[in-house]
């Protein structure tokens, strides 16, 4: 352990300083009163465009991304380059869909995605069923953040799970405390780090491992020799399918979690999200960049750290970082991917308690709760969701949690029809929405569960390509499995639709106007023309 | 966004919109750069034109962005 001392001094010491802020945080931008969800939940929905870019991009560029990408990149190759096409694809295909949640959320004061299908599908059911969709899909995401701290202290010679327990305390700490300010505030420091490291990683590795050239070169003889049918230097014949529907599923479900949208919300005013729509992919810059410290550990012949005789793959960057870099810069390397555990994991038990209050709390609990009762009920699930996190990776094995996500990824993509779909119209039944979405998730999860690994030896849910050639068709072909949960989910809510249309069966009404998708900051809210109507 | 004129419906179509069809459609069109040369800088052509479409994604989104304001 001696040999990381350094290392773990710079660690440490940025990670106190982030959770100072974290504290600080709860000052910064100080409204009169932090006890409703419009200000510890959505750090009162003010942020102008430099702080949701950060915010934002800590958010969706992850701990987990951070180290799981590039181990993916090391073990497949250029499958594993799927995350860069997903994350050009999801801005330009969310421009116009985010302005409108964020219109119709700001004179509606929706905190949820769940809120939204509640006032346009008039079904508390269906709204009932996204939120869980929502929580579920939400739980192991958090989970995996520990995942991402764990590689690094691993890679630090630190096991036993004493250390994390300590992190994801100060976490929730400072989350009560501040709300989403804490995190948005933590974001600038940890996006920071993380474009430092980078920038250094690419030019000084390849420098020092000879060239890109010889770097992709070592690459491509690694995957030649392999016998594995789906990695390479390039794409074959049987996963483009995949890559394809991998990308671009992924990039439709990503801003359907509800922790996305909280950093939405967040936002001032239309024009912050359109802007950041175009200034986001920088981060997605970084994380191709990331994506191919994959091929730099192959070239430099980096071996992943093994704990219990099982090799953890994730650990294949840290490993890497501490090999090529000096040990005062590994440290720092390592905070940027900690705190960058933190942020995300803090928006997301903020999303998860948010969904909890709105859509549970309210809905079946507490009809009449005031403002700050939905505040501290949110603070307290926050608290709740961080230890059932930390639980999850105690007490089960972490293979766990990335099974869940696995299925996290397949299962949020189930709520598009009413949330994506439905802020352009309104012509499903909510009858036909509550079939599709329950024949999606049926087609996904008996998907997933036909899925071996066979690198791992699983028999199940080993991963999300399922071969077409369950479905009879005579080809190797794999196809991402939420795409085809979706086409299913799709296909019955559209004929469902028809049917209880037929039938006559009454449908929800709809409680948002045409003209409340393209509202903007300065316009009249619902609650202030409820005030004003009444007087 | 189009504010309008008063008493015309606000809405957010525009014929620019379309332009945000190319970085959707682009990067997932495999067939064009599934391949290792011509190499740039040492990266396979994969790789360098795919991160070449984030700069595309930023040109579309940031021109529809001002044509509609």
């Amino acid at each position: 352990m001696s040999a990381h001392t350094t290392e773990l001094v710079v660690f440490v010491l940025l990670f106190l300083l982030v959770s100072g802020m974290g504290f600080v945080a709860s000052r910064w931008r100080r409204p009169n009163d932090l006890a409703s969800l419009n200000e510890w939940g959505l750090g009162g929905r003010s942020f102008g465009s430099w702080i949701t870019w950060f915010l934002i991009g800590g958010d969706l560029y992850t701990a987990y991304t951070f180290v799981a990408v590039p181990a993916l990149v090391f073990s497949s190759g250029a499958l594993g380059f799927y995350a860069l096409p997903y994350t050009v694809v999801v801005y330009p295909l969310v421009f116009l869909v985010l302005a409108r949640m964020w219109s119709v959320s700001h004179v509606h004061g929706f905190v949820t995605p769940a809120d939204f299908v509640r006032a346009r599908f008039g079904s508390p059911t269906l709204a009932l069923a996204i939120a869980v969709t929502g929580l579920v899909a939400t739980m192991p995401y958090i989970a995996l953040q520990l995942v991402g701290i764990e590689a690094v202290l691993k890679a630090m010679g630190i096991t036993g799970h004493l250390p994390i327990v300590i992190a994801f305390a100060i976490l929730a700490a400072y989350t009560y405390q501040s709300g989403l300010r804490a995190p948005a505030l933590i974001a600038f420091v940890k996006d920071s780090l993380i474009y430092i490291v980078i920038l250094a990683a690419v030019i000084y590795i390849p420098a020092r491992l000879g060239g890109w050239d010889s770097i992709f070169d070592a690459a491509k003889a690694k995957f030649d020799a392999s016998p594995a049918p789906g990695d390479g230097l390039l794409l074959n014949a049987n996963n483009q399918l995949q890559y394809i529907t991998l990308a671009l599923g992924s990039a439709l479900a990503l801003f359907l979690y509800p922790h996305s949208l909280t950093g939405v919300l967040a936002s001032k005013n239309r024009n912050v999200i359109k802007r950041n729509m175009s200034a986001l992919p920088a981060y997605t810059l970084v994380l191709g960049l990331i994506a191919l410290l994959g091929f730099m550990a192959i070239a430099a012949g980096t071996k992943p750290v093994v704990t219990d005789g099982k090799a953890d793959a994730n650990t294949i960057v840290p490993v890497l970082f501490d090999q090529m870099f000096p040990d005062w810069f590994t440290g720092v390397a390592y905070a940027a991917v900690g705190i960058g555990a933190l942020v995300p994991a803090a928006i997301m038990s903020i999303a998860a308690a948010n969904l909890f209050t709105r859509n549970i709390y309210r809905e079946y609990l507490n009809k009449n709760a005031t403002d700050a009762q939905e505040a501290n009920v949110s603070k307290v699930v926050s608290l709740v969701v961080k230890v059932g996190a930390v639980l999850c990776i105690l007490l089960l094995d972490p293979q766990f949690s990335i099974d869940l996500q696995l299925i996290g990824g397949v299962i949020i993509l189930q709520t598009l029809p009413s949330v994506g779909l439905g802020l352009y119209t309104r012509w499903f039944h909510k009858g036909g929405l509550i079939a599709g979405w329950a024949a999606g998730m049926a087609a996904g999860m008996w998907m997933l569960y036909l899925i071996p690994n066979a690198a791992t030896g699983k028999a199940h849910f080993g991963g999300s390509a399922f071969p077409l050639a369950n479905l009879g068709f005579d080809t190797k072909m794999t196809i991402y499995a939420g795409f085809l949960a979706l086409a299913v989910n799709l296909v019955v809510a559209v004929l469902a639709t028809l049917i209880f249309r037929a039938a006559k069966l009454a449908d929800g009404e709809d409680a948002t106007a045409r003209d409340d998708y393209f509202a903007d900051e300065g316009d009249p809210k619902v609650k202030d023309l409820d005030l004003t109507g009444s007087h | 966004m189009t504010t309008g004129e008063p008493g015309q419906p606000r809405t957010d179509r525009s014929p620019w919109n379309w332009l945000l069809v190319v970085p959707i459609v682009l990067p997932l069109l495999t067939f064009l750069f599934n391949a290792d040369e011509p190499r740039l800088l040492g990266f396979p052509l994969f790789y360098w034109l795919q991160m070449a479409f984030i700069v595309v994604g930023i040109i579309c989104t940031t021109i529809v962005y001002r044509m509609t304001k």
